[in-house]
């Protein structure tokens, strides 16, 4: 404990924030794996429109954090407040409809379905007529279905992925697939929005734009973005916040320009890429 | 001609799907009307169309939602054996048969359902491996409680007893005699209304899949995490997706029992399920036009091919094997597809085909 670098009681708020209550409090946040401390006495402050980043080696417990933040894994230790409110007690359905929606490091999506579907899938609990209703065809289906596919569309249009709509998701290549991971998670309507290494696998004209979209969704949805990355530049560049994690713990936060001159982050994160 | 061009490429293969049926069912009638039809296919014309609905139901809960069950057979005796003391007791104030079977069905349907809750509460926690044998049990679990049942019908009602007779009738008649099984069943089934089964069964399943619910049920089929993740409720949608396909088998289960005079709860056991997952399989899963054909084909082959009387069982062999590569296979698939596509609307501009509305 001693030797970590004092964490700044304000957390990460932009000043843009400062006047309103942080979308995400975490404090205290922990999760043991037979004994091995994958998360340890984690704390972050997410401001209502940040963009922060949560960055680290591999292996460091990134999205260890993003699970238990969003009920994949219960928390042994610490509360989650959402907006206010505590998680505790929510399963990851429950934390989904509360405004926590995220996208995966190793690609989770339908793959046998349509890009279309995914999306509509996101907008699951915004399409609002029953089972029944559905199967005898009521008007409301109609009007619901048309509203969720011009939605669907819509939503596919912020990173120009509209004529994909009626390909599998599955067949898509791996930069169209985070893409539409995201788009899938904000058709939730998030109010934190958690994206993990949203930017691998792209080549650097994929990754700059992807690093334009992410502040476009930001500025459009006026939302929260936490987002783990590896790639240094995009972090560097779009995020308000960073704090950086090594073996389960916070070992800094602050602005990019504290995170890239603290002495510590060096050494545990870009001291190790310098070598290679 | 605008609303078939705003149709997407699933409810045009829907719409296929439903041409067949009703293009077999004509022709069927035409064949029957003429007495061009054998007397033994003319027989079978009713458990087709029960097996038919068992495949497609099945189909709901291994191909759409993705679990292996494999006991459908028990819940086809469940809706058999409730659907036909129910079609007992209605028939003695309700002359028409239709009306008798369509309160049976529905008597049956719902029997099917509640032990579906019943099942699949616990059962749908497991998943995979767990899920099969846990089904299997089930089946075999139902067959045993239906050996030991007698119920009886008199003035004053029905009479239910287990293991042992022991019922006191006044008159009356035994409804289930224990390993005898079902005894006296009415004759109502008919061919009509095994098609007017298939049809509405269909109807609610393509319905079902196209909907909010349906893609629900196949995105926990794709990702259970990820369908968390977006707060959809995976222990709802896999209980409604097995109880659905539960209650159709129950309907089933009555269709097939009435068409019988006596029936005997051996005929539903694992054989049975085996069977009509067998018929999923070749059909290929989720395809409902698949099970369809399948389960038609492999329930009138055994009769047709009674004339090769020792080849018999080689000859269904090789129709299993090439149907299995005729479904399974990328290029035969497509070749299929492309066939159905042009076949059913000629011209379709490019453009159409990829707007979907
Ligand atoms: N379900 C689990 N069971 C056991 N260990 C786990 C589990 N999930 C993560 N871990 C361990 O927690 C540590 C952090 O993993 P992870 O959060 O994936 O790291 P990062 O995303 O920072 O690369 C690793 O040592 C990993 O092996
Ligand atoms: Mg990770």
């Amino acid at each position: 404990m001693a030797k970590m670098v004092p964490i700044p009681s304000t957390g990460l708020l932009t000043e843009r924030d400062l006047g309103k209550a942080p979308i995400l409090e975490a404090t205290h946040l922990g999760i043991e794996f037979g004994g091995l401390k994958a998360v340890d006495d984690f704390n972050i402050t997410v401001g209502r429109t940040e963009i922060a980043g949560l960055i680290g080696p591999n292996g460091a417990g990134k999205t260890t954090v993003f699970n238990l933040l969003t009920k994949v894994y219960q928390p042994t230790h610490g509360t989650i407040l959402l907006d206010g409110k505590d998680t505790h007690g929510m399963n990851a359905i429950q934390v989904n409809k509360a405004g926590i929606a995220r996208t995966f490091q190793n690609i989770r999506l339908f793959n046998s379905l349509t890009v279309e579907e995914n999306v509509k899938l996101g907008l699951h609990n915004h399409t609002n007529y029953s089972t029944l209703e559905g199967i005898l065809r009521m008007p409301k289906y109609w009007q619901e279905e048309k509203r969720a596919h011009e939605r669907a569309l819509e939503l596919l249009s912020i990173f120009d992925m509209q004529d994909l709509a009626d390909h599998k998701a599955g067949s898509l290549p791996y930069g169209a697939q985070r893409r539409l991971e995201i788009v899938r998670a904000l058709a939730t309507e998030p109010k934190l929005l958690l994206l993990d290494e949203p930017a691998a696998g792209m080549n650097p004209s994929e990754t700059a734009e992807l690093m334009e979209n992410i502040r476009k969704i930001r500025d459009t949805f006026q939302i929260a973005i936490l987002l783990i990355e590896h790639d240094m530049q995009l972090v560097m560049n779009i995020c308000e916040g960073i704090a950086v994690l090594n073996y389960g713990k916070i070992i800094a936060k602050g602005t990019p320009e504290e995170i890239q001159a603290n002495p510590q982050v060096i050494e545990a994160y870009l001291g190790k890429k310098k070598e290679d | 001609m605008n609303y078939l061009k705003n149709m997407n490429k699933t409810t045009r293969s829907n719409m296929v799907t439903y041409l067949m049926v009703i293009v077999a069912f004509v022709i069927v009638q035409g064949m029957i009307a003429t007495g061009s039809i054998s007397s033994s296919l003319k027989g079978q014309l009713v458990p087709i169309c029960a097996y038919v609905v068992m495949a497609i139901s099945l189909n709901l809960t291994v191909g759409i939602l993705g679990e292996l069950s494999l006991g459908h057979a028990g819940f086809m005796s469940a809706g058999a054996f409730s659907g036909v003391v129910a079609a007992q007791c209605f028939s003695q104030n309700i002359d028409n048969p239709v009306i008798v079977l369509i309160l049976a069905m529905i008597v049956g349907g719902i029997v099917a359902a509640i032990v579906g809750v019943l099942v699949g509460v616990p059962v749908l926690r497991l998943s995979g491996d767990y899920l099969a044998i846990v089904t299997l049990a089930f089946g075999e679990i139902i067959k045993g409680i239906v050996m030991n049942l007698y119920v009886g019908l008199d003035a004053a009602g029905l009479h239910f007893c287990m293991i042992k007779n022991t019922l006191e009738m006044d008159g009356g008649k035994m409804l289930i005699n224990g390993p005898m099984g079902l005894i006296g069943v009415p004759r109502i089934a008919t061919f009509v209304m095994g098609f007017v089964l298939v049809m509405v069964c269909l109807f609610v399943i393509f319905n079902l899949v196209n909907s909010k619910s349906g893609r629900a049920i196949m995105a926990l089929r794709d990702n259970k995490i990820a369908a968390q993740s977006v707060g959809i409720n995976v222990t709802s949608y896999k209980l409604m997706a097995f109880v659905i396909s539960a209650a159709m088998a129950g309907m089933a289960g009555v269709l097939f029992a009435t068409n019988f005079s006596t029936v005997v709860a051996s005929k539903f056991d694992i054989n049975t399920s085996i069977l009509v997952l067998v018929f999923v399989v070749l059909g290929g899963l989720g395809s409902m036009r698949g099970s369809i054909i399948a389960a038609t084909v492999l329930t009138v082959l055994p009769e047709m091919l009674r004339e090769f009387s020792e080849y018999r069982m080689l000859v269904y062999a090789i129709v299993l094997i090439v149907m299995m590569i005729a479904t399974n296979n990328a290029t035969v698939k497509n070749a299929l597809d492309g066939f159905a596509r042009k076949f059913s609307f000629k011209k379709k501009s490019e453009k159409g085909e990829n707007a979907n509305g």
